[in-house]
């Protein structure tokens, strides 16, 4: 599990500038681009520029991108490119990353029914960190959290940072179900499920919101650089949001405009 | 004209709808999921008269029952799991015509994991993403999301009457039916292992665990121990990507595995290869080699070759 380093702006800019990339071959069709070899916002940023401008100006004969933390996978035809060839064409794109624009970062609420039978792993978290399962609660909302990358399963996004009085460990067994919309924390990250799969992670609240939704504009709510804030509801309200509505930008709003419906 | 229909009388042990599946969304965490051995799946359609990436059935170890009330153009690519058209044995790797109200019946393989039913006109299911592959764990795409029942009624998409009898050379399908030998390429964390544990993968005889499905095989076998314990960051992860976990049995990450990973990878199964892992079972024994990023190549580029010449027509 990835550790997230909250480096300072100011420090990471001075640090990045010097960063060489480092281009590596994963497979006989595809190659990693890593930006860094730590977990900063800063390299986030670098990944999201790199990701933008290979969305803008796509390559023909490269297949998918995998963005993570610090790095991007380009899967590529491997009938058209080389591995030699394609880090040719992308050291041209990566010389322009830095000056790419990022859109304004959207910020999502997720409105969350936290403990009861949502958040089976709530008191047991508490326990762990002697303290509250209110006070779980509050640490849990009280941070901004970014969307790193998304994994696993559509639309599951790594977001971090979770604050640090409520780091946990996964379970030892992961879950062979866990329900669809659970809120669950691992090691420094927090996540929310959107299918009925298997979970490690510890759960300790649910939101009525669908994470993804095939027939949806925007299928994944979460996309990498998004902000995240979880706001904590009550059961009557969770069932009062608990219907299947396709227009879901009640919770979504650029960071500088309010919510357009509050 | 009405569409005409297969009616799944019995589903078999884990049987759904595949196409080449849908490249390219990475960033929302989708993974392209698609035919387990592609290559069957693609010369099972060129058998019927199909593009290469219509939508076909991916049967697993143990086949259907399918009844065809209107007629079809058929053909059986992959493994042979002991097929009969209305109780006369029916063959692989060529194309048959099934009249309105035959049964065709699969049962448990005699060779290798999947075998591939291909129809002329492609199974028309709602595409998700541009593709009719399922991707089971997320229940997304394919016939509903899911693998099929006893009961299902699967559509059969509109195609030309005329049909010309194909089939695939012996000599192809026996040298594609190889399984035995996985070829890989270094790994991004090949060099976290020492000379001495890549050379102990290379020469070491794995045996494919129970616990193997489209999103990776488990392998029984000697542990292969990092140099030392280090932290990873979590990356984007390559299809046929050799994982080795804490634990130090290997990984095969297949068609459905999530599109980022955070063990360490010590090789990937060449591109030419992929189709071997679609076809490995419980138990098989298999050994890898390794092999450079150019001999890979050449090795894709060949077997492109060899499958746009081999389909003949009687």
């Amino acid at each position: 599990m990835a550790r997230i380093h909250w480096e300072s702006a100011k420090v990471s800019r001075k640090n990045a500038a010097s960063k060489a990339v480092q281009l590596k071959p994963a497979s006989d069709r595809s190659l990693i681009v890593y930006f860094g070899d730590r977990v900063t916002l800063r390299e986030h940023e670098r990944v999201r520029k790199f990701l933008r401008l290979l969305e803008a100006e796509p390559i023909r004969g490269v297949q998918n991108l995998h963005p993570a933390y610090c790095s991007v996978m380009v899967d590529f035809d491997a009938l058209k490119w080389t591995h030699a060839k394609l880090e040719k064409t992308l050291r041209r794109y990566l010389r322009r990353v830095d000056a790419i624009q990022l859109p304004e970062e959207r910020e999502v609420e997720i409105p969350t029914c936290y403990g009861g039978e949502f958040g089976p792993d709530l008191d047991e978290v508490a326990r762990l960190h002697g303290m509250t399962a209110e006070r779980v609660v509050e640490w849990h909302a009280s941070v901004t959290y970014v969307v790193y990358s998304l994994g696993f399963v559509p639309g599951f996004a790594y977001l971090g940072v979770l604050p640090k009085a409520i780091e946990t460990p996964r379970l030892a067994s992961p879950r062979r179900t866990t329900p669809p919309g659970s809120v669950g924390i691992a090691g420094n990250q927090t996540a929310v499920y959107p299918f009925a799969t298997p979970g490690g992670w510890r759960l300790i609240g649910r939101t009525p919101i669908a994470m993804f939704q095939r027939d949806r504009g925007n299928m994944s709510l979460l996309n990498i650089g998004d902000r995240v804030r979880f706001v904590p509801i009550s059961a009557e309200r969770f069932a009062e949001l608990n219907q299947k509505t396709p227009g879901y930008p009640f919770f979504v709003r650029a960071r500088s405009r309010p919510l357009r419906n509050p | 004209m009405r569409m005409r229909a297969i009616r799944v009388e019995k589903a078999g042990l884990l049987t759904t709808v595949q196409d080449l599946g849908r490249e390219g969304y990475g960033p929302i965490g989708v993974s392209p999921s698609g035919a387990a051995d592609p290559i069957s799946l693609r010369l099972g359609n060129l058998l019927v008269g199909n593009q290469e990436n219509a939508a076909g059935l991916e049967m697993t170890l143990h086949g259907g029952t399918f009844a065809f009330p209107d007629g079809a153009i058929v053909a059986l690519t992959g493994s042979d799991f002991g097929a009969t058209l209305d109780d006369e044995a029916i063959g692989l790797h060529e194309s048959f015509e099934v009249r309105a109200g035959q049964t065709l019946r699969l049962g448990a393989t005699r060779s290798g994991a999947r075998c591939y039913l291909c129809v002329r006109g492609g199974i028309e299911v709602a595409p998700f993403l541009g593709s009719a592959s399922t991707h089971l764990l997320s229940g997304l795409g394919g016939f509903e999301g899911r693998a099929l029942r006893n009961g299902d009624m699967l559509r059969i998409g509109h195609a030309g009457t005329k049909f010309r009898k194909r089939r695939i050379p012996a000599r192809v399908s026996e040298q594609l039916a190889a399984r035995g030998v996985l070829r890989v390429t270094a790994g991004p964390q090949a060099d976290w292992f020492s000379t001495a544990a890549r050379r102990a993968f290379c020469a070491g005889t794995y045996r494919v665990g129970e616990q193997s499905d489209r999103m990776g095989l488990r392998l029984a076998g000697a542990r292969i121990p990092l140099k030392r314990e280090r932290p990873m960051i979590t990356e984007g992860v390559s299809l046929g990507a050799v994982q080795i976990p804490q634990a130090g049995a290997p990984i095969i990450l297949f068609v459905e595995q999530q599109t980022t990973g955070g063990y360490p990878k010590i090789a990937n199964v060449i591109s030419a290869d992929l189709h071997r892992v679609g076809q490995l079972r419980p138990r098989d024994e298999i050994r890898f080699e390794e092999v450079t990023f150019m001999q890979a190549r050449s090795v894709l580029i060949e077997q492109e070759k060899m499958l746009a010449s081999q389909v003949i027509v009687e």
